[in-house]
C-alpha cells in the first residue's frame, strides 16, 4: 500500500468522527521487553524502546513527563523520560510488580507485587517506600480513585477488591467478587467501581458509597464458548455513557450502555485481548491483544474496529500521551 | 494472632461483615505407600506429595481467611505402610469439623466413607483416579478433586483426534492401574473415533536398559499405525519405548505426551504464581496430586467464604451447586458434576518441557459444559448416590 493513502483511508474509515489527531500510544510488550510507540494519526509504530525485563503495567506521571513501567522480572518500576526515552532512575517496587496506579497527587505510586500478597506505596520524589499493605492473594489490578481517597487493589485468588484508604495506607473494606477479579476502575465521579472477575466471568459494579456490589454485568456471545468469555481490562468514558471491557480469549470487546447497564455490541479485536485505552478525546480505543501481538484501533463513534497494529510478543499494557506533550 | 485478629476486626467495614474468628480445621490422611521397582532412577515420587499442596491451599485460604476472620487449620494424619489407619481415623474425626481431604487406597476410601461415623464427613479424594469411584462405586459424601482415568484418556484421544492420529498401537503395562489405564484409554479411542490397531501386553520383565533398541522394534513391529499410546502408570518401561518403536510414531500416555492434573511445566492462565508458591514452599515442583490437595483444600475455602460456614453438609451443597466456581489457574472455572461429586477440569497435555495443548480443545463441544467431554459425563455414569 502507497504510504501517502493510509491517512487518507483512515480518515475516510472513521467518517465524521475522523479529527486527524496525533497522540502517542506507549505498548508494553511483555516476552520482549520493549516498548512499542503508537502514533494514532498514522497508526504505525514509530519507536520501540528497550526496557526491563516483562514489562506490564504502564501509566504516564500526571504532567505526561515521566513514564512508569512496571518491569515484573527485573522486580522494578523503570521510570522513562518522555522526552529522551531514556530511563532516568528505578523506583524500589517490592518484588514482581504487575499493574500500578498513580494517586492524582502525581506523588505517590501504588504498587500490586503479585507474589508477596503485598501492595507497595511509594514515595516517587523520595524514591522510597512509604508503606506495604498485605493484601490478599496475587494483588492484579490498581486503581485509585480521581479524588484520591481510594486505593483499590484486586487479588486474583483472593476474590477481593480491598478498599485501602489513602490517607492511612490501611485496608479499610472488602469486598468479595467473582473469581479472579483482575481490573478495577473508578467512574469519573467516583460514585461505582468497576471490578472486572476473569474466571467468574463477569464484571461487578460497586457502589463506592457502601463498597456493596449494585449490579453484576454477564456476556453472551454467539457461538463463544461461555468459559472463553473472560473480562480483564475496562475503560470507561468521562461522560458516563459508554463502558468498554476487554474478554481475553473470547477475542472481542464488549460495550456496555451505563444508563441502563446492557451489553450494546460486541467488537471483535485480536486474540486474548488484555487491556484498553482512550484516546484524550475519547473518539477512539486502542487494545492490546496478547496472543496476537498486535493492537486494534476501534472507532468508539461507529464501535467499529478499524485497523489492527502490528507490535512486540504479548502486548500487555496501554498508556496514552496526549499530542500537546509529545516531545518536538 | 490475637493482637491480628483484633486489628482485622477493626479494619473490616460494612462490605464484608467479620464476627468470631471462623476456625475451620482441615483432616489431611494419608497412607504411606511403597511402589514396585522401575528402571529409571530418573523415577522419583516425593515422599511430600499431596501434603504439600493441602498446605498450600490452607496458606491460600489464610491470607484471603485474614480479611474474614477466618483461620484455616491442616490436621495431618499420615500412617505408615501395612498399619490400619481405621481406628487412628475414627479417633481424629472427633477433633475436627468433617472436613477430610484423603490421599488413601481405593478400598480404604471406601471403608472409612461407609464408617457410621463418617456419614457427615465430607471427603475430597486427592488421589485416586479409578472410574468406579466416580460411577458405581460412588459415594454421595466424597468428591474428587484429582482426575479420573477417564478425563485423562480423554483429554489425550481428543488431541489424537485433533492430530488426526487415527490409527493407534496401544501398550498395556502389567502393574496394579495399567490395564484399568488401558480399558480407559480403549474406551476413549472409541469415543474419539480412534481405532485401536493394535493392542499388545508388555511382557518383557527383563532390564531394557541397554537392550531398548533391539527388543522395542521387534515388540512394536506393524505395518502402519499413527502414533502409539502407553499404559504404565508406574513408569517402569515406558520411558525406554521413546525414539525405539518400530515405525517413527508420536507416543503419549504413560511416556511421551502425557495427560496431567498438573505439571510444572503449566505457565499459561496465571499458573506461574501458583507455581511459585509452591516452589517456595515444597522447593520442588508441584504435582497433580498436590494440585488435587490444593485444589480441595481451596474449594473448602470458597465455600466458608461464600457461605459463611464450616459446617461439612452446608459445603458440600455449595460445592455442588451451581453457585461454586473455582479459578485454579486453568483458564476456566473449576466446578463439580452434581451427578457423581468430580470436579470438572481442564488436563494439560505435557511433555518434560512444556504444554502441548491444553484439554479440551476448540471444536469439542458438549451441550452444557465442554469440561464434560473429559470423563464420565451425566449419561454413563452408574453413580446413583448423588
Amino acid at each position: 500500500m502507497n504510504m501517502s493513502s493510509v491517512p487518507a483511508l483512515v480518515l475516510l474509515l472513521l467518517g465524521g468522527s475522523g479529527v486527524a489527531v496525533a497522540d502517542w500510544i506507549y505498548v508494553s510488550n511483555e516476552k520482549d521487553d520493549t516498548i512499542s510507540v503508537i502514533d494514532t494519526k498514522s497508526n504505525e509504530v514509530v519507536n520501540t524502546i528497550d526496557v526491563g525485563e516483562r514489562p506490564r503495567g504502564v501509566t504516564l506521571s500526571k504532567d505526561n513527563k515521566l513514564l512508569f513501567i512496571c518491569a515484573s522480572d527485573s522486580d522494578t518500576v523503570q521510570v522513562m523520560d518522555v522526552a529522551t526515552n531514556k530511563i532516568l532512575f528505578e523506583l524500589p517496587s517490592g518484588e514482581d510488580p504487575e499493574q500500578f496506579a498513580l494517586h492524582p497527587n502525581n506523588k505517590h505510586l501504588y504498587i500490586a507485587n503479585e507474589d508477596d500478597a503485598i501492595a507497595t506505596v511509594v514515595d516517587i520524589e523520595s524514591r522510597t517506600v512509604i508503606a506495604q499493605i498485605d493484601v490478599g492473594v496475587e494483588p492484579e489490578g490498581m486503581a485509585v480513585s480521581h479524588n484520591g481517597k481510594w486505593a483499590i487493589v484486586t487479588s486474583e485468588t483472593s476474590n477481593m477488591a480491598h478498599w485501602i484508604d489513602t490517607e492511612r495506607n490501611e485496608i479499610v473494606a472488602n469486598t468479595l467478587v467473582d473469581q479472579r477479579p483482575r481490573d478495577a476502575e473508578f467512574n469519573a465521579d467516583d460514585t461505582e467501581l468497576w471490578v472486572s472477575s476473569e474466571i467468574g466471568g463477569t464484571v461487578s459494579i460497586v457502589d463506592a458509597e457502601t463498597q456493596l456490589i449494585k449490579k453484576v454485568l454477564n456476556f453472551e456471545i454467539p457461538g463463544i464458548s461461555a468459559s472463553r468469555i473472560q473480562p480483564v481490562g475496562m475503560e470507561l468514558t468521562s461522560d458516563g455513557k459508554l463502558a468498554f471491557i476487554a474478554l481475553g480469549p473470547a477475542n472481542h470487546v464488549a460495550v456496555v450502555d451505563r444508563s441502563n447497564y446492557e451489553v450494546i455490541e460486541y467488537i471483535l479485536v485480536g486474540r486474548r485481548v488484555w487491556h484498553l485505552a482512550l484516546t484524550p478525546d475519547e473518539s477512539r480505543l486502542y487494545t492490546s491483544n496478547g496472543v496476537s501481538g498486535d493492537v486494534t484501533m476501534v472507532d468508539v463513534a461507529k464501535l467499529k474496529p478499524v485497523k489492527t497494529i502490528k507490535v512486540g510478543r504479548f502486548p500487555w499494557g496501554l498508556a496514552v500521551l496526549p499530542e500537546s506533550a509529545i516531545p518536538q | 494472632m490475637l493482637r491480628f485478629c483484633v486489628a482485622v476486626m477493626i479494619l473490616l467495614s460494612q462490605s464484608v461483615y467479620a464476627k468470631d474468628t471462623l476456625t475451620i480445621p482441615i483432616l489431611y490422611i494419608e497412607e504411606e505407600i511403597s511402589r514396585p521397582p522401575v528402571l529409571s532412577r530418573l523415577v522419583v515420587w516425593p515422599e511430600d506429595e499431596g501434603v504439600q499442596g493441602a498446605q498450600l491451599g490452607v496458606d491460600d485460604n489464610n491470607t484471603t481467611g485474614k480479611f474474614l476472620n477466618q483461620e484455616y487449620q491442616l490436621q495431618t494424619l499420615i500412617v505408615p505402610e501395612g498399619d490400619s489407619i481405621d481406628a487412628q481415623f475414627v479417633e481424629a474425626l472427633a477433633g475436627s469439623q468433617g472436613l477430610v481431604v484423603a490421599n488413601v487406597s481405593t478400598d480404604t476410601l471406601l471403608r472409612l466413607s461407609a464408617l457410621p461415623e463418617a456419614q457427615d464427613v465430607l471427603f475430597f479424594n486427592a488421589l485416586q483416579s479409578a472410574d468406579e469411584l466416580r460411577s458405581a462405586a460412588c459415594r454421595s459424601n466424597v468428591l474428587h478433586t484429582m482426575a479420573s482415568r477417564s478425563m485423562l484418556s480423554d483429554a489425550l484421544m481428543q488431541f489424537y483426534n485433533f492430530r488426526k492420529w487415527r490409527d493407534v498401537f496401544l501398550i498395556e503395562g502389567t502393574h496394579e492401574g495399567d490395564n484399568a489405564y488401558a480399558q480407559a484409554l480403549r474406551r476413549s479411542a472409541k469415543k474419539f473415533g480412534i481405532k485401536i490397531r493394535h493392542d499388545k501386553k508388555w511382557l518383557v520383565n527383563a532390564d531394557i536398559r541397554r537392550t531398548a533398541a533391539q527388543e522395542i522394534p521387534a515388540f512394536t513391529q506393524a505395518r502402519k499405525y499413527d502414533a502409539l499410546v502407553v499404559a504404565d502408570e508406574q513408569r517402569d518401561f515406558a520411558p525406554y519405548l521413546l525414539y525405539n518403536t518400530w515405525l517413527p510414531r508420536p507416543m503419549g500416555g504413560s511416556a511421551g505426551l502425557k495427560p496431567e492434573v498438573w505439571s510444572p511445566v503449566v505457565e499459561q492462565w496465571g499458573a506461574v504464581q501458583l507455581q511459585t508458591r509452591f516452589n517456595k514452599l515444597a522447593s520442588r515442583g508441584m504435582s497433580g496430586v498436590d494440585y488435587a490437595n490444593w485444589a480441595a483444600v481451596r474449594s473448602i475455602g470458597e465455600a466458608v467464604t461464600r457461605t459463611n460456614s464450616s459446617d461439612a453438609t452446608v459445603i458440600r451443597d455449595y460445592l455442588l451447586s451451581d453457585n461454586f466456581e473455582l479459578a485454579g489457574f486453568k483458564g476456566a472455572a473449576l466446578s463439580y458434576r452434581a451427578w457423581n461429586g468430580q470436579l470438572r477440569q481442564p488436563i494439560t497435555l505435557v511433555h518434560p518441557e512444556a504444554v502441548v495443548a491444553t484439554a479440551p480443545l476448540a471444536g469439542f463441544l458438549h451441550q452444557t459444559n465442554e469440561l464434560d467431554t473429559l470423563g464420565l459425563d451425566q449419561s454413563e455414569t452408574q453413580c446413583k448416590e448423588f
